[in-house]
């Protein structure tokens, strides 16, 4: 019979190519639980106190409700100005789309230490005049998450608009909707999946971001993926293990509700 | 203001005003600073052509892009293979060691492979255990650790577009193919493989463009030793500072990607940038 299924040479390698994925994610389970002061295979015994060494420094707790923090703001603002600006796009097809699309792009184009060193320029710029948002503040860090995340948030929201059926906006202009109630009644219900999707990925690139992080803070605004590279660069601190499988279980069931949102999203009736 | 203009405004212009003073103008900040640091000149743009510590870095940065794009690119295409054409379970578990990976933190998968690859990690207790060797291999903290971190970083950001390409192939031209008495591998080859090209050529620009730029990974597994270019710059900046040559080797990067980008901007799809 003919079939263009793979065949085994491919799924050899495919096998492969899903082991080297997996691998160094499962190399970070069995180190969480060594019983020694440095990064090692235990041997013989396990121990839990790199996860006690997590819930007994406070750092961690405190990096971690700052990333949120960091997390939660930077993904409104990412969100919100990306939702308006995909309207914008999707409703009045301005001419020049695709250069403006472009254009809010760059931050995603742009080697990520280039972006980094833009935003340390921007934070001290910024710190001169007020001591709120700056350099090696919360809200900086914010802002500058939010500019990363920005085109992430645009590229989601306008591939939710593009599979919008055009014609019902167009029979709610009929029927006499002006822009704000066609964009709030009729095409943001539509689009609600995207927006969630685009403010939840927000969320996860400020949650992980550390390139720029190192850049714009030093002692006060430390987020969590600030706190791992302290422990990563000097001696290697088998903590990072522990917080690792947190944070890759973590990962995952995020992963999971966001296959569920789309699941459903598929079975609606449109 | 005429109303059509003003609605234009209100929509468009606070994600574009917003970039415009958060990341363009201060861009341009960084552009003076490689004009004026340490003093007015051309002089950074001299050193970047003329200094063997900059030449090594950027020949080195090249090796590894290169190495880490072909890489990438043929593991990309195994497993995009097996999640478009592979059967519903094939493509479920491809799709898993696709995503799991793509929404972890770059620290923790770097830190995952010094787990796997460093003196006391995994492989090595694995082969030291079994009597194979007796010395640790020297697998992190050099090249090798890189190639290897940055190869796994990316393979994702090469599959979306290669599967995008791959899921446009009508498959009744491979049956044609297949039924007019090609073999499967030469149907792939011939067929499949020239159908794809346009997602192989984009994947290997995403590929190739987010290497050069990358610093986390070389700096955690390359352990100060392979230093690529985005690492010089961090190094300029915060250890010996030069912030003019930082800011001049940000501007050429920035260059020599905008050419990249502009030769071949129709391979490049927004969209498959987030999977």
């Amino acid at each position: 019979m003919v079939s263009t299924r793979p065949g085994p040479i491919i799924l050899l390698l495919a096998t492969a190519v899903a082991l080297f994925l997996l691998m160094p994610l499962l190399a970070v389970i069995p180190v969480s639980f060594t019983p020694a002061r440095f990064l090692s295979m235990p041997s013989g015994t396990l121990s839990l106190r790199h996860y006690q060494a997590l819930l007994d420094n406070p750092a961690w707790g405190q990096s971690i409700l700052l990333s949120l923090r960091i997390g939660i703001v930077s993904s409104l603002i990412a969100t919100a100005l990306a939702t308006l600006f995909g309207l914008g796009i999707w409703m009045l097809q301005p001419r020049f789309s695709a250069i403006l699309i472009g254009f809010v792009l760059l931050p995603l184009v742009v080697p990520p230490v280039v972006s980094a060193m833009t935003l340390y320029f921007l934070m001290t710029a910024l710190s001169s005049f007020n001591s709120w948002v700056g350099y090696d503040t919360w809200l900086g860090v914010a802002l500058a998450h939010a500019v990363m995340t920005t085109p992430f948030a645009v590229v989601l929201i306008l591939v939710a608009l593009y599979q919008v059926d055009r014609r019902i906006d167009l029979a709610a202009r009929g029927l006499g909707a002006n822009l704000a109630t066609r964009a709030v009644r009729i095409i943001i219900p539509n689009i609600k999946f995207g927006i969630l999707t685009a403010a939840l990925l927000s969320f996860v690139l400020s949650w992980e971001e550390i390139g720029v992080t190192l850049f714009i803070t030093s002692v006060n605004a430390i987020t969590l993926p600030r706190l791992m590279w302290m422990g990563l660069r000097d001696n290697i601190d088998p903590a990072i293990a522990a917080i690792s499988v947190v944070l890759i279980v973590v990962t995952a069931i995020i992963l999971a509700a966001r296959i569920y949102l789309e699941r459903r999203t598929d079975s609606d009736p449109q | 203001m005429n109303p059509a203009l003003l609605r234009k405004l209100l929509l468009l212009a606070p994600l574009l005003l917003f970039l415009g003073l958060a990341y363009v103008v201060p861009f341009l900040g960084v552009v003076r600073w490689s004009f004026t640091l340490p003093e007015p000149g051309i002089g950074q743009y001299k050193a970047l052509l003329t200094d063997p510590l900059v030449h090594s870095v950027f020949i080195r940065t090249l090796r590894i892009c290169l190495a880490v794009t072909v890489l990438s690119l043929a593991a990309a295409y195994a497993i995009a293979y097996v999640w478009v054409r592979g059967s519903r379970v094939q493509r479920m578990l491809a799709e898993f060691c696709i995503l799991v990976p793509f929404w972890i933190s770059v620290l923790t998968r770097a830190f995952g492979w010094l787990a796997m690859l460093s003196n006391r990690g995994l492989i090595n207790s694995w082969l030291q255990s079994a009597g194979i060797i007796s010395e640790p291999l020297a697998l992190a903290r050099n090249e090798l650790g890189v190639i290897i971190g940055m190869t796994h970083f990316l393979i994702p950001f090469a599959v979306f577009p290669i599967a995008s390409a791959m899921r446009n192939v009508d498959e009744r031209i491979l049956l044609a193919a297949r039924g007019m008495g090609s073999s499967r591998t030469r149907t792939f080859w011939t067929i499949f493989v020239p159908l794809t090209s346009g997602g192989i050529i984009g994947a290997a620009l995403i590929v190739f463009v987010f290497a050069l730029g990358f610093f986390v990974t070389p700096a955690i597994l390359g352990g100060g030793r392979s230093v690529m270019v985005a690492e010089l710059v961090y190094l300029r900046i915060f250890q010996s500072p030069d912030w003019g040559l930082g800011a001049a080797i940000s501007v050429a990067l920035v260059l020599v990607i905008g050419i990249l980008l502009a030769l071949l901007r129709r391979f490049i799809k927004p969209a498959h940038l987030v999977g």
